[in-house]
């Protein structure tokens, strides 16, 4: 008797068994992609300065030896001048170093003219028109922003803007805590 | 008019089918632009994430698509090229799941389902016709039975 009820209530099961892995399912956002290169060193790349701004380019070698960001953005990219005040007052303040991927962009002006307008917070910046970095970085959005240690090793990735929670929850413990790493 | 349908048919079979690919983008090898094809089929875009990069319009999908091309062109196998997206961006990129311990329900859950209905189903029918045997070889009848039988086909008759 008591096989004969098992029978009838398996199917029940089941179905909830995968009503429970649906539902975990559903909480997840498909935008949110697996991030591959964190604890990865930062991929070979080298791009070209971006136009009238009297640097030498940037590539992956010039991560080496301290600990930075590396900001992905465009003069096309809406959010990335939501973000862009913030990055401002990190390079006020005299932070950390920010390297900037300009990514994407049409026209070889719109970047500089772009940073001209609104402050110009990087140290080092790059044109990367037809995503050349922005593939070996992994990025499939603009803003991204990726930390990078002293060793040249990809430590935290955030997709979109950089907001004033996450650089006081996340990011600014995380540069410290690597700074004490590379200190000792 | 048989002109036009016989037009209008070849327009239907030769027409190109609905992908993104530029002119600028082909590589001059057919063989090569042909494997270039086949990566790019089951490669995802990131941005438009049900299309593949072959059929996409988005940016980042061209700049994939010539990735594919100038690593092809560079003297890749398909499997360097794949592998080298998949290193950057994850299982994800690909429209077709592999086959590893994360996709592993994915891949044999729909066997073991029917799996599972197919001994359901024996178990099913064995009890049965075992319960169909058990009644065959029943049990004599009492003579209590018999005696009560009898006068139950008598009334019966009456």
């Amino acid at each position: 008797m008591t096989k004969t009820r098992f029978f009838f209530i398996a199917p029940l099961l089941v179905f909830l068994v995968m009503v429970g892995y649906f539902a975990i399912g559903l909480t997840k956002d498909p935008s949110v992609l697996p991030n591959m290169l964190e604890g990865k060193p930062v991929p070979e790349f080298s791009l070209a300065p971006l136009q009238g701004r009297d640097d030498i380019g940037f590539k992956n070698t010039d991560l080496m030896g301290d600990v930075t960001l590396v900001n992905v953005f465009g003069s096309w990219c809406v959010a990335c001048l939501i973000e862009h005040p913030f990055l401002m007052a990190i390079k006020a303040q005299d932070l950390i170093p920010i390297h900037g991927i300009d990514w994407r962009e049409e026209d070889r002006t719109a970047g500089p003219l772009w940073l001209k307008k609104h402050g110009d917070p990087y140290t080092r910046a790059g044109d990367d028109p037809v995503s050349k970095a922005a593939i070996a970085f992994g990025v499939t959005g603009a803003p991204e922003t990726f930390l990078v240690d002293q060793k040249g090793i990809i430590r935290f990735k955030h997709v979109g803007p950089i907001t004033e929670p996450i650089w006081r929850d996340t990011l600014q413990p995380l540069i410290e805590a690597l700074r004490k790493e590379g200190a000792s | 008019m048989r002109l036009f349908f016989v037009f209008l048919l070849a327009t239907l079979i030769w027409s190109p089918s609905g992908h993104a690919v530029n002119p600028s983008e082909v590589l001059k090898d057919p063989a090569l632009e042909e494997r270039a094809r086949e990566i790019s089929k089951g490669l995802r875009c990131l941005v438009c994430q049900n299309q593949s990069i072959d059929d996409s319009d988005a940016t980042l999908a061209k700049d994939l698509r010539v990735l594919v091309r100038d690593r092809l062109s560079a003297g890749d196998t398909d499997e360097e090229v794949v592998g080298y997206v998949v290193s950057r961006y994850g299982d994800f990129v690909l429209l077709k799941p592999p086959f590893n311990a994360a996709t592993l329900i994915l891949w044999i859950g729909p066997f073991l389902a029917v799996l599972i209905g197919l001994i359901a189903i024996v178990f099913f029918f064995r009890r049965n016709s075992r319960q169909h045997a058990v009644g065959t070889v029943a049990e004599p009848l009492s003579e209590a039975e018999r005696k009560r039988l009898e006068a139950l086909l008598l009334e019966n008759d009456k």
